[in-house]
């Protein structure tokens, strides 16, 4: 295991910036989220982002094609993303975020943008010393402190980061900024371990406060298509998509035209099925038509239908839609009524 | 950061063929028939009841099942009814296109072999069952009886009368056609398909029923089959949704963990049955 003292931090992001782009956790105007490292810019490793890293691999807003249109002759550029990229501070339930993702975008037929972009990275976890009031990653079998997709696990330990690569491209990282990793001692090794086991045992400082218990829900949800809890849980809910939009394995996108005059553009961007419109057909049919019908489509998918089609729950507990629900609809407590 | 990154090719199903619109028939005062084209030919060869993602560049992307095929061109009957539709009946001969497929899994051929077929169709609802019309009577040999019962608002309103009134029945095909409301050259049954199909009385024995239409029509179609006695996993339908990606991903065509797009639009409904239905 490697490490690397704190006062060679800054160094480090300008090392690793120049062997790509970095994406880091930066608090701004009180808000930290991931975003390109820029000299000057304010790392913040303490907290977690609002918005999850997923937007790294998979944008908001994605433009993939350009036209250029007339009655007659037609010219399209296909876009694609060439930039090599770092992604360091991903906490562990957003690293098995990623997992998920997989699951839908490289099934066959593969979704070439996100694949390119999944090579195209390299992950560097960093585990967590105190998950925040409205975690609960470990419902989902998840350790705070240790993500086995990630290509490097790096622990904050206070005067250090401990740094131990995970994969070939883990390797490859650590050999290109190796003139600023020290050898840990076998004792500091050793330390990330018990910070490991600390924070699964959920112990009361470093542990998920939250705990849901999830054991055997998809089978307790199947046939609940129809039960009363649908027709309450919905009356609150705004249809802000809030939950949907900070969800690290939220999917869903819309594709749609920008143009001017006769040059353009087609772009995906993140969708939602808190919204009236998203399965809205042309001709005013709508199988989703009121917040009943799509809150339930919301829970279901991640607690059932996920499951059931590809094996795991769509759901790593990092709190988000906690947090940030305007009118608190919990998914740790609503789904309880159901059992 | 992987040493080979300039070397991965990417893939992007998401992006169309050029294509171009090489005819445009009118069916209905709502309905045309657009036929097209790639700078290769033929852009794909779909299976009955495969669905292809059209786009007019500015206006956007959606998707229409192909409704029949030539050596070179495929054809799409669509209805004027939304944002890019409208776009496309206002669409030339020449004009430019964008087009990806086939999605989905068409209907179940396999399952269809020799036995009697009775197809069911409401207004623009025939536009895939089309397909696989023609399909069978190209391969007569391999199916019992067939026959059509068709529905539409109106005389005007009826698709593909051509096929309707002189190619299907020249080719042994049961041809019944009603309207919601007749006028003064309509000799023919007036009323909803679902009572008319009840007047016929098809026997449910060794028959499979394909039926599509509007969602309503389906609805009471499907309780008139059942007063008929037929059998759920002997009845075909074809669903539609709204797709934006037509690969599974985009997160809007399902049914429970069933992506229409990929996993239909064709199901029985005896799979139906065992779904979350949201139609």
């Amino acid at each position: 295991m490697k490490k690397i003292t704190k006062e060679k931090l800054a160094l480090f992001w300008e090392l690793l910036a120049r062997r790509a782009t970095l994406y880091l956790p930066l608090q701004e105007d009180g808000v930290v989220n991931f975003a390109p490292w820029k000299n000057g810019a304010r790392v913040n490793l303490r907290e977690n982002s609002l918005v999850p890293p997923k937007n790294v691999f998979f944008p908001q807003a994605e433009t993939y094609l350009r036209f250029q249109t007339g009655a007659k002759k037609l010219q399209l550029e296909s876009l694609e993303p060439e930039e090599e990229f770092i992604l360091f501070g991903v906490r562990p339930c957003d690293v098995a975020s990623f997992t998920i993702l997989d699951k839908v975008f490289l099934e066959e037929p593969v979704d070439g943008l996100y694949a390119k972009r999944r090579r195209l990275g390299t992950l560097v976890s960093l585990g967590c010393n105190e998950p925040g009031e409205t975690c609960f990653c470990t419902s989902f079998e998840l350790e705070p402190a240790f993500a086995p997709g990630a290509d490097v696990m790096v622990w904050d330990m206070g005067e250090f980061l401990l740094w131990e690569a995970q994969s070939e491209k883990g390797d490859e990282l650590t050999a290109k900024i190796n003139e600023l990793l020290d050898e840990a001692a076998p004792e500091e090794s050793a330390s990330a371990l018990s910070l490991r086991n600390t924070t699964a045992a959920g112990e009361a400082a470093a542990g998920c406060q939250q705990e849901w218990n999830t054991a055997g829900l998809q089978e307790v949800l199947r046939g609940k298509f129809n039960v009363e809890l649908w027709e309450k849980l919905y009356h609150r809910c705004l249809g802000c998509g809030i939950c949907t939009y900070l969800c690290p394995t939220c999917h869903c996108f819309d594709i749609q035209d920008f143009s001017r005059g006769l040059e353009g553009e087609r772009f995906r961007c993140w969708d939602s099925c808190m919204f009236a419109e998203f399965t809205l057909m042309a001709s005013g049919e709508n199988p989703r038509p009121t917040q009943k019908e799509r809150v339930r489509q919301r829970f279901l998918h991640k607690l059932l239908y996920f499951p059931s089609k590809y094996g795991l729950y769509a759901c790593v507990g990092c709190g988000r839609c906690v947090r940030k629900c305007p009118v608190h609809l919990d998914i740790t407590q609503v789904m309880e009524p159901i059992k | 950061m992987p040493a080979s990154a300039e070397k991965i090719q990417l893939v992007n199903p998401l992006v169309p063929e050029k294509g171009k619109i090489i005819k445009v028939l009118r069916e209905t005062p709502d309905v045309k028939t657009f036929h097209v084209t790639t700078a290769k030919g033929k852009p794909f060869v779909p299976m009955p009841g495969q669905l292809a993602m059209l786009s007019l560049f500015n206006i956007g992307e959606a998707m229409f099942s192909v409704t029949s095929q030539g050596e070179r061109h495929l054809e799409f009957s669509i209805k004027k009814t939304g944002l890019l539709t409208d776009a496309l009946h206002e669409a030339d001969e020449g004009q430019t296109i964008g087009i990806r497929g086939p999605y989905g899994n068409g209907f179940p051929l396999e399952m269809l072999k020799g036995k009697d077929l009775l197809f069911i169709a409401g207004g623009i609802g025939l536009a895939p069952v089309r397909s696989l019309i023609n399909f069978c009577l190209d391969r007569s040999g391999d199916y019992g009886r067939m026959q059509v019962i068709y529905g539409a608002r109106t005389p005007a309103d009826l698709c593909f009368k051509e096929d309707l009134f002189q190619n299907w029945p020249s080719q042994g095909l049961e041809v019944n056609v009603t309207v919601d409301q007749g006028d003064e050259n309509w000799s023919g049954p007036v009323g909803f398909v679902p009572s008319y199909l009840e007047e016929l009385n098809p026997e449910p024995e060794g028959k499979i029923v394909v039926v599509c239409g509007p969602p309503l029509m389906i609805k009471f179609t499907i309780q008139s089959l059942d007063k008929l006695k037929f059998e759920h996993k002997a009845v075909v339908t074809t669903l539609e949704k709204r797709m934006k990606c037509g690969i599974g991903k985009c997160g809007r065509c399902n049914l429970g963990s069933t992506y229409v797009c990929l996993d239909g639009p064709v199901f029985t409904l005896a799979q139906l049955d065992q779904m979350p239905v949201e139609l």
